[in-house]
């Protein structure tokens, strides 16, 4: 287990060096001006050259790609063309709400998701089965940020139920956990039914039907447990991207989380603020890809005698 | 001998899509989706006859936010503008870059995905390995970093989406070559001597060719929908080209007095992306009919 563990983590570096690279060139082909960025239009020709000078944006890539990198390893990734300050230092207060914002919209999508999922699947083709796979269909189609709109314009606008923007309570999280939990959880309730029918349809069922298992039995101890293998990558999936993806979310909200310090940063050209972010969220998104993994071996007894 | 053999393939081959479209027009619910995706596109076809494009993005300021009656369907924007027309005219710029940008990337994941499965070994090793590196870098994120490189506007979000979306289409259409790759037919067309490239365009790819349209059909709902996202937060199509996604980011401002700014734009998107999706899932269905007995 610690031998697939270390072989696992010790991937991660070549690919990690290989996105550095990627969004490198991508955001460095075309610098700008950081200078001028960081000066403001009042500074001299003179002096935005000085402090492009000392950031050593006028030397060739290869050597600035390599030179990030040797900082970075040395946990410098650099200041923030707008704010002056260190980057992580800008970005690392903004997780916490993106991180609550994740973990809860993907707790109640799991909640809900799941157990729907099984429900459709062992009441195949009746109305709540039905009703789930029209409402999944139209969920797929919503954008997220309109959803979000129309959630804002009925429950606060309209009805004032909630607050629409800012954080502050506990009631600020309801909207936009719901807009992005929502589609995940009609998402995660096909597949879960799709994965529960395909497990049900298995020999192993069979048995344990004729062996007289009672249904609740054969559903949660032997259909179950075969059908989460997909349903947990997936969520797994699902958690990762909403730390990256939620942005629009976020700035439909107003909520002061690292998406809308993004977009904020691509929108100024503040380069190393935006290479932290993709490094940090891709890093992020290996890890919990890995962690993924080993929860396999603990449902997976299969996958477990693998590694031993 | 040959001459016989392949007529029996061309006699095959159109049955079989007959077949599909028989099954594809009994779903009444993929017929009405059909039905509404071929309005939309005749409402985008000839939004300029409809109401010219001039109207649609010059200011009024005497008819400010009306709400929907007889002579402005859906209203009119904060500008006097009207919101039917503007979604119309709208409806070309979601549909063309769904399209084009879907067709794209379709074609780029078709080459590397094809080649990756039909080689297999090292090529495929490093492709995927490529491949997967992209995919760590959440999509968003990789599409707004693009978008910012070149600046925003539609050309540098067509190229941002496609180059964001090519690695998924990859991975999805190596697993599907895969599966067709190992049959017998592409075995014994190597043998005959055909060419790799022939192979690959003439034997692997049109034999996987439905679950990589379903594929297809159902990214056109996906990317019009980020589309929409990326103008919403400013880094695709600028104001006052009226695309759905702004129409909506300049409506926020709005909301409370008038929803139906909001309303309207999102519904066109919404409508759209389930034609689609819906289609897809018909397509689905009449592909495989034993799958969707279930």
């Amino acid at each position: 287990m610690a031998k697939y563990i270390t072989k696992r983590l010790l991937v991660v570096i070549p690919t990690l060096l290989f996105i550095i690279f990627v969004v490198f060139f991508i955001l460095n082909v075309t610098p700008g001006d950081p200078g001028r960025i960081m000066l403001g239009p009042t500074a001299t020709q003179e002096q935005v050259d000085m402090v492009n000078e000392s950031l050593g944006v006028n030397r060739p890539l290869p050597v600035r790609y390599a030179n990030y990198v040797w900082d970075a390893l040395h946990g410098d990734f650099g200041a923030s063309y707008t704010f002056n300050v260190p980057v992580t230092q800008v970005l690392m207060p903004k997780f916490p709400t993106t991180l609550k914002l994740a973990i809860l919209s993907v707790l109640f999508s799991a909640l809900f998701g799941i157990p729907l999922g099984i429900l459709s699947a062992v009441k195949k083709h009746s109305v709540i089965d039905n009703g789930l796979t029209v409402l999944a269909l139209f969920l797929a189609s919503v954008p997220g940020f309109w959803l979000g709109l129309m959630l804002m314009l009925l429950l606060s606008l309209q009805l004032g139920l909630l607050p629409s923007s800012g954080v502050g309570t506990w009631q600020h999280y309801i909207m936009p956990v719901m807009t992005l939990a929502l589609p995940s959880a009609a998402f995660l309730s096909r597949l879960t039914r799709t994965t529960m029918l395909d497990s049900m349809n298995q020999d192993y069922i069979r048995t344990a039907k004729g062996k007289g298992a009672g249904n609740g039995r054969v559903i949660f101890l032997h259909a179950l447990r075969n059908a989460l293998i997909p349903v947990i990558t997936q969520l797994g999936m699902n958690f990762a991207g909403l730390l990256g993806g939620a942005m629009i979310t976020e700035i439909v909200f107003g909520l002061p989380g690292f998406g809308n310090a993004i977009v904020a940063a691509i929108k100024a050209k503040d380069v190393p603020l935006t290479m932290f972010a993709v490094i940090f969220l891709s890093t992020t998104f290996m890890l919990i890809m890995l962690v993924v993994d080993l929860i396999y071996a603990f449902v997976d007894p299969r996958i477990k005698s693998q590694f031993e | 001998m040959f001459g016989k053999k392949k007529k029996i393939i061309t006699n095959v081959e159109p049955n079989q899509w007959k077949e599909v479209w028989q099954r594809f027009c009994k779903n009444k619910v993929s017929m009405v989706a059909l039905f509404f995706l071929i309005v939309i596109i005749i409402f985008a076809l000839f939004a300029d006859v409809i109401i010219d494009y001039q109207t649609v993005i010059t200011t009024n300021p005497q008819e400010r936010l009306l709400g929907p009656d007889g002579s402005h369907w859906f209203g009119t924007d904060h500008m006097g503008r009207d919101l039917f027309g503007r979604v119309i005219h709208g409806a070309r710029y979601s549909l063309m870059f769904g399209v084009v940008c879907t067709a794209l990337s379709l074609f780029g994941g078709c080459i590397l995905g094809a080649t990756a499965a039909y080689f297999g070994g090292k090529v495929d090793t490093w492709i995927m390995r490529v491949i997967d590196a992209l995919m760590c870098i959440p999509y968003m994120l990789l599409a707004l970093s693009l978008v910012a490189a070149m600046g925003s506007g539609l050309k540098s979000m067509t190229i941002a989406i496609i180059v964001a979306s090519v690695p998924s289409f990859t991975r999805m259409i190596r697993s599907v070559v895969l599966t067709v790759v190992r049959q017998d037919y592409i075995e014994a067309a190597k043998s005959c001597g055909v060419k790799d490239r022939d192979i690959i365009f003439h034997h692997v790819l049109p034999n996987a060719i439905g679950p990589i349209i379903v594929n297809a059909m159902m990214n056109v709902a996906g990317l019009i929908m980020s589309a929409a996202g990326l103008s919403f937060i400013g880094m695709g199509i600028q104001p006052p080209t009226p695309e759905w996604g702004n129409m909506l980011s300049e409506a926020t401002s709005w909301m409370r007095q008038s929803p139906h700014m909001i309303i309207f734009p999102g519904l066109a998107i919404v409508l759209t992306a389930l034609c689609f999706n819906l289609m897809g899932d018909g397509l689905t269905e009449a592909l495989d009919p034993r799958q969707a007995e279930r």
